[in-house]
């Protein structure tokens, strides 16, 4: 399966959808997406990964690189993900301690409201 | 012994096949289902590493993956052409230090958190990562 991506913004979060496989070939639209939000001033991102089918290193690069970005305007980005085979990754890298990882996206609207 | 080999060109969009590939024959050789993820990731990782090495130093030679049914063991072995004599060391994870495309190290140490069994032989001429799962010794699904 190829990449989707889709956005819109909620209050003052920007939810990425995220659906099919990231690696090494489809990464670099998710890097395009990232980049293209936070310059027009998105800096507190959700990606919803309940649709991602895949997801290798590639992948957390871009997640990390986009970080990154948002970080240097005192954003934020955060994932929603429950599958075991996309968190496995996070766990072996050791990200799920760089990351705020939530079971929904309510969850995270909520965990990002409290901290205002 | 049950051999299946596959060169490609080193361009990202073949790596997915790479992991199909793979993935349908480690199914058929027996490696349980719940693995399957598992060396889809792992063969994907190394292909990507690949991929990327060998854009950097040779684009126009192909990389090969040979996968092989033996004793018992479902086992991959990802080489290309690119010189790699060292492998980066892991470091204490600074998220300043890592760039967009990541250091090409990490790969590796994703596969030696996925595969049951993995070796790493890097060297002037390229660098090849071996690695393995328990399969059924029929070669049917366990």
């Amino acid at each position: 399966m190829d990449l989707k991506l889709d956005h819109h913004n909620e209050d003052r979060l920007t939810i990425v959808e995220v659906e099919g496989e990231i690696d090494v070939y489809t990464a670099p639209r998710l890097r395009e997406l990232l980049i293209d939000l936070v310059n027009k001033g998105n800096f507190h991102l959700l990606v919803n990964m309940e649709k991602v089918d895949f997801l290798d290193s590639t992948g957390l690069g871009v997640l990390v690189g986009g970080l990154k970005r948002v970080r240097a305007h005192d954003g934020s980005l955060e994932l929603v993900c429950t599958q075991e085979r996309i968190l496995k990754i996070f766990r072996i890298t050791g990200l799920t301690k760089v990351f705020g990882i939530y079971a929904s996206v309510d969850e995270a609207k909520e965990a990002h409201g409290k901290d205002k | 012994m049950a051999t299946v080999e596959l060169t490609f060109s080193a361009l990202p969009a073949h790596v997915r096949t790479a992991r199909l590939v793979a993935t349908a024959i480690a199914r058929r050789t027996g490696v349980e289902e719940s693995l399957l993820d598992e060396v889809r990731l792992a063969v994907g990782e190394a292909c990507s590493r690949a991929v990327e090495a060998h854009r950097a130093h040779c684009p126009g030679e192909p990389i090969r993956i040979e996968l092989r049914d033996d004793s018992g063991r479902f086992e991959v072995t990802v080489s290309d052409q690119a010189p790699s004599d060292e492998i980066k060391q892991e470091q204490p994870l600074d998220l300043g230090m890592l760039s967009d495309s990541f250091m090409s190290g990490f790969g590796i140490a994703v596969i030696a958190g996925l595969a049951d069994d993995v070796e790493v032989f890097p060297s002037p001429k390229g660098m090849r990562i071996r690695m393995s799962w328990p399969a059924a010794a029929n070669g049917r699904p366990a």
